[in-house]
């Protein structure tokens, strides 16, 4: 693994596999009243949000306090960027303060690679643009391995706006290479062409839903519905809303949030026992703790940094 | 270099295009030695030239030392007629911080080229006889070769009012385009090529049907849906180029059709010359060389409109090339503020430069793996102004000297510095090149030597 999380595209199955594992020790942590390691102790981390985010950055604000990182959050809105700074310039003030690793979410594919070529830090990507969400495609993993045993051989759907989600080019790319068969279905218009490339089958219909083990709704993203992708809403949820007629007894349900209610899902499958969308919340700080941990105290990490990290993680 | 004959078409009552250059005393030099390559003049062979008073005066074998001229032992360099690139941006009135006058024709010379045009997609856009005859006049205090410069079709490039096309032909437009954007309406489009009856010269087009581009700022394909990036359909450049071409078919009118990108566009090309449509066309070395895989890194030196296509597409246009369905090549040299290409590639301008890469690229790209020949690479690079009205540089007695000297052996390392432009965002840096341009001599006098270059003087 190289020393920054930048697309699950470098990533290979023995990275995905260790850092799963890791966020399992991670979680048996996470069970005890006392929550925290020292591993991080007295090394910075820097969450960069030029995107508004409600999941990602409180977990990986949470997953850094567990580590005993120190932590600095920094939104566009009022700082420096506000005044019209680069991100060449705000990435290289940062970097003066040593930050051991810096989490970057930006509306623009390709950026958190750029911070990587202008810091030391580790950089993580917590969302570029319509590109790659790296770590909301592993804690899907984690999630689903957790509730299916297994991830070999399962059949999953990824459902609605595709063209405009990182997310879903995340969780082609690591479902495929874990194992799984993907299949994207939507509106040809928000199918983008050439996705077969990624290793997934494409559906435009929901008419073989039933082949799924675990159906993958993506959120509709009115923010980004500007130009005429679909006719109405009202269209798009009467042909591909996961509802409770659609979705089998023995299908898995998951979605990345914020849910859209009564668009892309049902409020009657949001609530049943097959989604698994609170435990991907949940999953969200162990997995993030555990690709702070593999960066920044795993391999390759600075020989102070390892003090007491070379093992599994210790109570603080 | 001086006026052409007007062709039969476009560029007809009004004449031939003026190009302009700071003065530069004529010269008189014995280029000895050189391998010679021009295949218009038929020649291929070891000879010196005696370049006298800024025409070519004579070529044989063994010529003696002019007096009070210069001698340049060329021993294992090759002389090719001076290039021709008709598509340059010049970033002048308005980005002069990108680009200049000066800056852009010392780049042009040291890539060989003898002459150049310059687009007028500036600030001002040139599109006005005063706009016009300033720049004319800059030139020809600061140009280091000849310089043209294109004027716009529609005013302010609004794609709705037509310039003042006939004033601005005889103030010296050595063509229109509304380059970097497309004439959206087939109606104005229209226009211009029923007004080119009257103001004569080539309009030259930017191909595109922006409500196919959209927001696209990549080729549209595989690496678009990997990346997540917005694309820009080949149909985007192919459906315009096939709605143009069945218009001045019907106008009677010639048109040009700027850095085609796309195998749909060579077809639309092939097809409408087939059916009698007056249309030329041009690639560049980057459409030639590189495909959408060199923008997975997401470099934004990979970035430009029309952007980086696939491989089918990149071999479409060297059969294209060799076919002679593509004109000629230019580079599109189009320079970017460093602090503008650092930026996330979505955010990043589009454009690259290419003035002093183009030869030394194509070159170690096609013609040393075998791909195509070295007298086809000449033919291609020389041909730039023959639709806008511009004599090709010839290798022959009584011809205004043009031409370059090149060592085609010499490897060199495209930098992130160290060019003759005001600007660095070449496609080709950080790439190991082979073939290096040592001279210039533009219409005469010399534009360029290579700062190792020695050249003897003779007593």
């Amino acid at each position: 693994m190289q020393p920054h999380l930048l697309s699950v595209d470098e990533l290979s199955r023995d990275d995905i596999e260790r850092i799963l594992g890791r966020a399992e020790s991670f979680a048996e942590v996470s069970g005890r009243e006392i929550k925290k390691v020292p591993t991080l102790r007295g090394r910075t981390v820097i969450n960069l949000f030029y995107e508004a985010s409600t999941r990602t950055q409180s977990s990986f604000e949470l997953a850094a306090k567990r580590l005993s990182a120190d932590l600095i959050t920094l939104k566009a809105a009022g700082s420096a960027v506000d005044k019209g700074e680069s991100l060449k310039d705000t990435v290289q003030t940062l970097s003066a303060y040593d930050p051991a690793a810096i989490i970057i979410r930006t509306p623009h594919a390709g950026a958190a690679a750029l911070v990587a070529r202008w810091t030391s830090a580790a950089v993580i990507n917590a969302g570029d643009g319509k590109h790659e969400h790296p770590t909301q495609a592993l804690l899907d993993l984690y999630t689903l391995k957790r509730r299916a045993g297994s991830l070999e051989g399962l059949r999953v759907w990824i459902v609605g706006d595709v063209l405009h989600s990182r997310v879903a080019r995340s969780n082609i790319l690591a479902f495929t290479r874990m194992g799984c068969e993907v299949t994207v279905c939507g509106p040809p218009t928000l199918i983008p062409r050439g996705i077969e490339s990624l290793g997934c089958a494409v559906r435009y219909t929901l008419d073989e839903l039933s082949s799924a083990d675990v159906v993958y709704a993506l959120r509709m993203q009115r923010e980004r519905m500007s130009g005429s992708f679909v006719p109405s809403l009202r269209e798009y949820a009467a042909r591909y809303q996961i509802d409770g007629r659609r979705l089998g007894p023995s299908q898995l349900l998951m979605h990345p949030g914020p849910v859209n209610r009564g668009v892309e899902l049902a409020a009657e499958v949001i609530d049943s026992p097959q989604a698994l969308i609170a435990e991907q919340v949940e999953s969200g700080v162990v997995v993030r703790m555990a690709v702070l941990y593999e960066l920044l105290a795993g391999r390759g990490a600075p020989n102070d940094a390892r003090a007491g990290a070379e093992t599994e993680p210790q109570p603080a | 270099m001086s006026a052409a004959a007007a062709p039969a078409n476009g560029s007809g009552p009004r004449g031939g295009v003026e190009l302009d250059c700071a003065a530069a005393p004529p010269a008189t030099v014995l280029v000895r030695g050189a391998r010679l390559l021009d295949p218009r003049a038929g020649l291929n062979g070891v000879s010196d030239v005696l370049v006298r008073d800024g025409r070519i005066a004579e070529i044989s074998p063994t010529i003696a030392a002019p007096e009070g001229g210069e001698v340049v032992e060329a021993e294992g360099l090759h002389a090719f007629p001076a290039f021709v690139d008709p598509h340059v941006h010049l970033r002048t009135p308005g980005r002069e911080d990108e680009e200049d006058i000066d800056s852009g024709t010392r780049a042009a010379a040291a890539g060989g080229f003898c002459a150049i045009l310059a687009q007028p997609n500036t600030d001002p856009v040139v599109d006005s006889a005063p706009v016009l005859r300033s720049l004319r006049e800059r030139a020809r205090v600061e140009a280091r070769i000849p310089t043209g410069f294109m004027a716009a079709i529609t005013v302010g490039q609004d794609g709705e009012r037509l310039t003042e096309m006939a004033d601005l032909a005889d103030a010296g437009a050595a063509g229109f385009t509304d380059d970097g954007l497309p004439v959206r309406s087939a109606g104005v489009m229209r226009q211009a090529l029923q007004y080119q009856r009257l103001a004569g010269r080539l309009l030259a087009l930017h191909e595109e049907d922006p409500s196919l581009s959209g927001n696209g700022v990549m080729h549209e394909g595989e690496m678009s849906a990997l990346l997540g990036v917005a694309g820009i359909p080949s149909v985007s450049e192919s459906s315009m180029v096939a709605r143009d071409c069945a218009l001045a078919l019907y106008e009677e009118g010639r048109i040009h059709v700027q850095h085609v990108s796309a195998r749909e566009t060579v077809d639309a090309i092939e097809r409408a010359k087939a059916a009698g449509c007056q249309v030329t066309c041009e690639a560049t070395p980057h459409h030639l060389l590189l495909t959408d895989e060199a923008v997975r890194t997401l470099d934004t030196n990979m970035k430009m409109n029309p952007p980086l296509r696939s491989d089918a597409d990149r071999r479409t246009l060297i059969e294209a090339l060799r076919s002679g369905a593509i004109d000629f090549i230019a580079t599109d040299h189009a320079p970017h503020a460093r602090e503008e290409k650092e930026q996330p590639f979505e955010l990043a301008p589009m454009g690259v430069t290419g003035l002093e890469t183009a030869f030394a690229a194509l070159h170690s790209g096609l013609v040393v793996p075998g791909v195509i020949e070295l007298s086809l690479l000449i033919e291609r690079m020389t041909a730039g102004g023959d639709p806008y009205g511009l004599e090709i540089p010839q290798l022959r007695p009584g011809a205004p000297a043009n031409l370059c000297l090149v060592d085609l052996e010499a490897d060199w390392d495209v930098g992130d510095a160290g060019y003759e432009s005001r600007s660095s965002n070449c496609a080709f840096a950080g790439r190991r090149l082979t073939g290096r341009v040592r001279m210039t001599i533009a219409d005469g006098a010399v534009a360029y030597r290579e700062r190792s270059f020695a050249l003897g003087a003779v007593a």
